[in-house]
């Protein structure tokens, strides 16, 4: 590990401050991503700005009937919560599904939302990655891709977005919250919030240099059976091959999104009319323009099985 | 007391940053000071920034029953309980831990005295080469508390219903504790026993 300087800010507004203007700043809260990272030397900030001070582990009410989940509450915490496991179990079934407890214990919300890749070749140095090296060149194209995009991914990267929590943050239609070094605070939606490789692989999410998330919001309750469904290879401490975070009714209508199977959580709207249908019409949707490789183009007929099963404990 | 500490590691670093022979960024040591309270001890360390808390109590500290494993979150070997919550202490730094209550296996209990968790895993043979067993206990006794207290997991069929240490609650929890020796089964049977002398 490279060496670096180390901060605790006074306020988010200051944290946001010191990363812009130190240079090859990160800000750390829970650290089990980048910390890890930081041992491979694929993260080698120089100056670390410590989040945990900064109160923002709170989960409250909104006005229009949501909640405001600050940035600092742990995984375990949220998935724990009353108000979480009753109104947005959703939520509270992707988290129990990721990492383990240890982990959960000290991961934060803004923290998993910007947890990295878990793509083997952005881990291996010895090997070509855009996303960790820009210009690189990407040895997935041609390699092991067995877990990687089949959708959204690019020639110069076709790595997943790994994580279970914002799959269901996507489908619950969650707000990302920031601050800026100015003090400026902006909204994000989930949908606009990570972002596709495109030929800039090494920039996962739209956030802006030194923002700090604050808060995700979530907005009032949606009814209808809660479900997230995660297909690994293990039942328990894996990354997602294919994941169903879905809020359904007896008939089959409500929303879907999907996990593991893209550069960010993948959700088309468009597509959810037609879950009543059955899963096949939705994953025909969802996939249009799927491009998988021969190692992963299993991850299309596991999808639509996933969403079938969804489907099913939804109506049982 | 506490805050005194806190701005004194503070002043290290910032300011180190901004000097000339700032060494952020190489391989040469930043310091800054922290206090944790480990095991009952107010413990005051002069660290390298990059120092983990697990390398912290083993090198610095001297309490060995800490293991290093994957070193990466993975095995679990290193489990502490800190501030009440088990963790991977190899993936946070000790100076992100000023003020903190850390137990370790040291803690929990001694040869002379064994917390209930380290006798019910002598009993029922919850180990063989022992590497894993630290990490083990301290996650099996966080485990029992986190049922207590309600926090629902993976297999937890009604998220609002009642929580037991059933088997399957008890493997789920513990999947951040690898046993390359295969003592699963055991450690199973000993926190079960441990979990029934608790209701």
């Amino acid at each position: 590990m490279k060496s670096f300087t180390y901060e605790r800010p006074s306020s988010p507004a200051a944290a946001a401050a010191s990363v812009v203007a130190t240079p090859n700043a990160k800000f750390i809260a829970g650290g089990t991503n980048l910390l890890d990272l930081m041992k491979l030397q694929i993260e080698t900030p120089a100056h670390l700005v410590d989040v945990n001070g900064l109160g923002l582990d709170t989960i409250e009410p909104t006005e229009d009937g949501g909640l405001r989940v600050g940035a600092l509450v742990r995984n375990t915490d949220l998935a724990a919560d009353a108000r979480i496991r009753k109104d947005y179990a959703v939520l509270s079934r992707a988290l129990l599904a990721g990492a383990s407890g240890q982990l959960r214990n000290k991961a934060t919300t803004a923290g998993n939302l910007l947890q990295r890749t878990r793509c083997p070749y952005f881990f291996d140095t010895a090997q070509a990655c855009n996303k960790r090296q820009p210009g690189s060149g990407c040895s997935a194209l041609d390699g092991v891709s067995r877990q990687l995009a089949v959708i959204g991914a690019s020639q110069a990267c076709i790595a997943t977005y790994p994580g279970d929590m914002a799959v269901a943050m996507r489908v619950l239609d969650a707000t990302v919250e920031t601050v800026d070094a100015k003090g400026t605070e902006r909204k994000i939606p989930m949908a606009e919030f990570h972002r596709l490789p495109g030929d800039r692989p090494e920039i996962d999410t739209t956030l802006k240099p030194g923002e700090l998330i604050t808060a995700v919001t979530l907005p009032k309750p949606v009814a209808g059976t809660h479900i997230y469904r995660k297909v690994r290879d293990r039942a328990s401490y894996a990354y997602a091959l294919v994941s169903v975070a879905a809020i359904l009714g007896k008939d089959g209508s409500g929303h879907v999104a999907f996990g593991g199977v893209a550069p960010r959580p993948w959700r088309v709207e468009a597509a959810e009319a037609d879950l009543p249908k059955g899963a096949k019409a939705v994953t025909d949707t969802v996939f249009a323009g799927a491009e998988p490789t021969p190692a992963n183009a299993y991850k299309l007929k596991l999808a639509e099985r996933t969403l079938t099963a969804a489907l099913n404990q939804a109506r049982a | 007391m506490v805050g005194a500490s806190a701005a004194a590691a503070l002043a290290a670093a910032p300011n180190g940053a901004r000097a000339d022979v700032n060494p952020a960024g190489t391989d040469r040591p930043v310091m800054a000071k922290v206090s944790l309270t480990v095991n009952g001890q107010r413990r005051d360390l002069d660290l390298d920034t990059r120092t983990s808390l697990l390398d912290a109590a083993r090198e610095h500290l001297h309490l060995t029953g800490s293991k290093k494993g994957c070193d990466h979150g993975q095995c679990g070997a290193c489990t502490m309980i800190v501030d009440g919550r088990r963790i991977n202490s190899c993936l946070t730094l000790a100076v992100m831990h000023q003020g903190s209550e850390i137990t370790t296996i040291e803690g929990l209990g001694q040869p002379e005295n064994l917390h209930p968790m380290q006798a019910a895993f002598i009993k029922h043979d919850g180990y063989q080469c022992g590497y894993c067993t630290p990490g083990q206990i301290c996650s099996g006794v966080a485990v029992l508390a986190e049922i207590k207290a309600g926090i629902p997991s993976h297999v937890t069929a009604d998220l609002d219903g009642p929580m037991e240490a059933t088997p399957s609650e008890i493997r789920e929890r513990m999947s951040g504790n690898i046993c390359r020796c295969g003592a699963y089964s055991n450690i199973v049977e000993a926190m079960t026993e441990v979990a029934g002398k608790q209701a």
